[in-house]
């Protein structure tokens, strides 16, 4: 089946199968890309990530129904760790949204991390690409839960939403370094629980120190995800921090730098495929690797005339 | 090319827990396979709805009594419906060997009662997921 052409008339089972395919580098992924390429740009994304437990699922599942009550469609990826040790992975935050599930305006999809380390995949900005293409008008990306280092989600997403929970002890030194600078909204959850209420102030000291850096200023809001409540609240900021980056071109700013980005990416993972598929299948890898083990050529020298012989 | 074995694991009917479910999907796991895991108390449509979503191989139905004869067999249905002509469905679960051939000639591909190894399990996709 031509699964661009299937998937942009509006087939479900051609959306599901595109993002295998790109998942799992088939052949045919670089051609369904770029098929499907000039029919994306169109999505707002957003982002959804905070440590461990923290409600990101329950919190997505109550974002969406608002969005949808606006009458617009949804693609939500979410994200989980995939073992180092056996290559597996439990992906369980759609246990979260099985409300969703029937809703033909959603599409809910589950990815293991699969080696990469900052709390994406290395795939999840096509699969939001394949969503962009599939019409969906808003698309939610839940990261793993996370640390301080596993930050990607700034890379893909227009508006990031970091979620916190009061109660876990010192934990805001632990994170500033990473978390709270990608944050534009902040979403205390768990505000049913002892210690919103200082954790909040805690987080406005800090984000007016960091004041200087940007027209924004992130806002921050109280929820109780389970119960459905502060969600309208959250979803306005959202949308103010939308409004926002509109205005004051910050938008196209940071969709250029992500195509930047994503070009360079592209431009390595293209160039080294090609070299070292050949070199790979030739033999000429192995016999390399053991003229350096010998210490009879250098590596430099070597990729220089890989470079001469392949760039022409 | 890496192969990336998905499987859905889904607990259909109104019984009340699941540890075993929960059990499958953390061996399935350590044997290197993607598990989704969706919970309790799926109705077949939503374990369809799913099962497309996340474009898995295998869906693995998880049931403690009663239903098979109908669950099973309608999932089964459904997935081929929605074009999922691939994927295996296998049940588990306590399971009259008399019903076992009713549901194999239904399409499911296996039935594990109770005590399987789940070493077996992970054999059995291992060996006929296409
Ligand atoms: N008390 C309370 N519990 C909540 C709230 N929001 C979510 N929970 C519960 O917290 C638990 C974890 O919620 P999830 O939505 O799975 O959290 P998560 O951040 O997606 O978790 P990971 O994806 O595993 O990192 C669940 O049992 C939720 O029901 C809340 O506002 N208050
Ligand atoms: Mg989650």
């Amino acid at each position: 089946m031509d699964i661009a052409a299937e998937l942009l008339a509006g087939s479900r089972l051609a959306l599901s199968r595109a993002i295998t395919a790109v998942e799992n580098e088939y052949d045919e992924a670089t051609a369904i890309m770029q098929q499907l390429y000039p029919h994306t740009g169109q999505a707002y994304v957003i982002g959804v990530t905070g440590p461990p437990g923290a409600g990101k699922s329950t919190l997505t599942d109550k974002l969406v129904k608002v969005y949808r009550r606006q009458g617009k469609t949804v693609g939500i990826i979410a994200v989980d760790p995939t073992s180092p040790f056996s290559g597996g992975a439990i992906l369980g935050d759609r246990i979260r949204m099985n409300e969703l599930t029937l809703d033909e305006g959603v599409f809910i999809r589950s990815m293991g991390t699969r080696g990469s380390l900052g709390g994406l995949s290395r795939k999840t900005a096509d699969v939001v690409k394949i969503m962009d293409a599939a019409g969906k008008d808003v698309i939610f990306v839940e990261t793993v839960g996370v640390g301080q280092s596993e930050v990607d989600i700034v890379k893909a997403a227009d508006t990031t939403v970091v979620v916190l929970v009061p109660g876990l002890g010192d934990d805001i030194q632990a994170i500033k370094a990473g978390i709270l600078e990608i944050g534009d909204v902040f979403a205390i959850n768990k505000a049913d629980r002892e210690g919103a209420e200082r954790l909040k102030a805690e987080l406005n000291m800090m984000l007016d120190l960091d004041q200087a850096k940007s027209a924004w200023r992130p806002s921050i809001r109280q929820t109780v995800a389970n119960a459905g409540q502060g969600i309208e609240e959250l979803v306005a900021t959202i949308d103010e921090h939308a409004a926002f980056l509109g205005t004051s071109g910050e938008l196209v700013r940071r969709r250029t730098a992500r195509a930047r980005n994503e070009l360079i990416a592209l431009i390595e993972e293209q160039i080294s495929h090609r070299i070292l598929k050949d070199i790979a299948a030739s033999g000429q890898l192995d016999a390399l690797a053991a003229a350096l083990a010998e210490r009879r050529e250098d590596p430099y020298a070597i990729v220089k005339r890989l470079l001469a012989a392949y760039l022409r | 090319m890496e192969r990336h074995i998905r499987v859905l694991v889904a607990k259909p009917g109104l019984d009340g827990h699941d540890r075993g479910a929960k059990v499958v999907a953390r061996a399935l796991r350590d044997a290197g396979f993607e598990v989704i895991y969706t919970g309790l108390r799926q109705t077949p449509e939503q374990i369809t709805e799913a099962a497309l979503q996340e474009d898995v191989n295998v869906v693995a139905l998880s049931l403690l009594s009663g239903a098979h004869n109908t669950l099973f067999p309608k999932v089964v249905n459904m997935v081929r419906g929605k074009g999922m002509n691939d994927v295996l469905v296998i049940g588990g679960g306590v399971i009259p060997d008399a019903d076992i051939p009713g549901l194999k000639e239904a399409g499911v591909a296996a039935v594990f009662t109770p005590g399987t190894p789940t070493a077996s399990i992970i054999d059995f996709i291992k060996a006929n997921v296409k």
